[in-house]
């Protein structure tokens, strides 16, 4: 009797457990599996192409360094109840206020074009033209927005998240060596020695794990959610609960690529898709829903990201948990974004590419001022009081920062200078 | 169609008026930063702003490249 009442307690704890996770879970989670964006579905397609199974090793010490900067954002918006761009403003002054505020805008603008091209690309494989995919995917976005709840709009993103891990069935169907993932896999090496394209893929990896829109998205959801500093370490388990996630999603890409399109040279997600449609019509298929879906994530988010720092700066009312009429700007702001990004991608010869490029180098201005800005904030006693960070939090920190502005600068630069690299 | 390309002028004129009001208040509202800058931090600021010259140096540059037909 006892025995089975011990049972019971501990099984009711463990249920309680999950139900308060369940209604905390949501930044975190979120802004990790909407990194898996399209152009970061591009990245890893492109990478397990070229390189096999050998950089798994690598994406999987990415989840961390990813845990340890976005950790950092939900303790900041849960104390200071600020989002970025406002906290820089508050923090820095105008100068670096309307610079990152700006920048942020561009990047953000940038990066939404490139989920369009992924997702008109996946549903092209379908045969639905962009024009068809571009308005239904603005009226569906806008429909979940409108749905003036935060957590609504939380709960329907976070399905779409799971479709997400579609890439795990697809990486089952194409029967890859269990034996060869974890020997050349899960060892670190470096496939063909060190050299220029490999360390230009290992950044272009850093760089599609750690965006700019990321920091200002998960601090100002973390407001937007109205967490408290009490909620900080459900809001820090979110967050590694996302990072385990969004490298499992990153690795079974590779494995499905590293398998089919081993020793092509891969440039975009849709091509990949293409060629593996050719082959294998199923796994294409959960490929092209997939790419849609990470398309479609990165673009409701991002979207969100520039209309929340707006909000912040400008005084506008800027909740997902206002009606249209309490909170037009806001939603102005996210309906402009989506209309002028969407329509780029359906403008005939469009140079789409370039557009693809010049993403990566505008992020690298913005991003190693996000990451300094947000480690002198977690320092300041003032705005942080116990929750600044600790010794160990710093030498984390600064060490993974200093690593990402260094090789995402190389990687902006050789995205400029191709050859720089050999 | 005079008086609709005059009374769209306006409105542009008015909207230009109420943004530049609006930055300008903003400005105001910010302009003493709330934070005390240890020197760690100035320097790591410092740093920065050498960064972003930096960076657009080689934008410009890449630019200049592109236009002249030197890359």
């Amino acid at each position: 009797m006892d025995l089975l009442s011990k049972f019971y307690f501990n099984y009711s704890k463990i249920i309680k457990t999950i139900k308060i996770y369940l209604l905390l879970a949501g930044p975190g989670m979120i802004v990790m599996i909407a990194d898996n964006d399209a152009g970061g579905i591009t990245t890893y397609a492109a990478t397990g192409a070229k390189f096999g199974y050998s950089l798994i090793w690598f994406l999987i010490l990415l989840g961390p360094v990813a845990y340890f900067v976005q950790e950092m954002t939900v303790r900041l918006g849960a104390v200071t109840k600020h989002g970025h761009a406002e906290a820089i403003f508050s923090g820095f002054g105008p100068f670096w206020g309307w610079f990152s505020l700006l920048d942020l805008t561009l990047v953000n603008w940038l990066t939404i074009v490139t989920e369009f091209i992924g997702m008109t690309a996946a549903m092209s494989i379908f045969g639905i033209p962009p024009l068809v995919t571009v308005i239904a995917v603005i009226i569906v976005m806008f429909g979940i927005v409108l749905s003036g709840r935060y957590w609504t709009w939380e709960k329907i993103t976070m399905a779409f998240c799971l479709v997400n891990l579609i890439y795990i069935p697809a990486a089952v169907l194409v029967h890859p060596s269990v034996s060869d993932i974890i020997h050349s896999g899960f060892v670190p090496n470096f496939p063909g020695g060190f050299n220029g394209e490999l360390f230009f893929y290992m950044m272009a990896n850093i760089g599609t794990t750690i965006a700019p829109w990321m920091i200002f998205f998960q601090q100002s959801a973390v407001v937007d959610k109205n967490m408290k500093e009490k909620d900080i370490p459900w809001g820090k388990f979110d967050t590694i609960v996302g990072a385990f996630f969004t490298i499992i999603v990153a690795v079974f890409v590779i494995i499905v690529t590293g398998t089919l399109l081993y020793g092509m040279n891969i440039e975009s997600a849709g091509q990949a898709v293409h060629v593996i449609m050719g082959t294998h019509q199923w796994v294409g298929t959960l490929v092209a829903i997939g790419l849609f879906d990470a398309g479609f994530l990165g673009a409701i988010c991002i979207a969100l990201t520039s209309s929340w720092a707006f909000g912040e700066v400008f005084g506008w009312a800027h909740s997902l948990n206002y009606k249209v009429k309490e909170a037009f700007w806001f939603y102005v702001f996210f309906f402009a974004g989506l209309v002028t990004a969407g329509s780029v991608v359906l403008i005939p010869g469009a140079p789409l590419v370039l557009i693809t490029l010049f993403v990566q180098v505008v992020a690298v201005t913005l991003l190693p001022a996000a990451l300094v800005f947000l480690i002198i904030l977690l320092n300041n006693e003032e705005i942080m009081g116990k929750y600044k960070n600790t010794l160990f939090d710093n030498i984390a920190n600064i060490t993974i920062v200093v690593c990402i502005i260094v090789l995402s600068s190389l990687y902006g630069i050789s995205t400029l200078f191709p050859n720089l690299f050999g | 169609m005079a008086t609709m390309v005059r009374v769209f002028g306006e409105q542009i004129v008015s909207i230009v008026r109420e943004s530049t009001g609006k930055i300008r208040s903003i400005n105001q509202k910010y302009a003493n930063p709330k934070i005390q800058l240890s020197g760690g931090a100035k320097f790591a600021l410092l740093l920065l702003e050498l960064y972003l010259i930096f960076l657009v140096g080689l934008l410009g540059f890449k630019f200049w490249t592109i236009v002249t037909g030197g890359a």
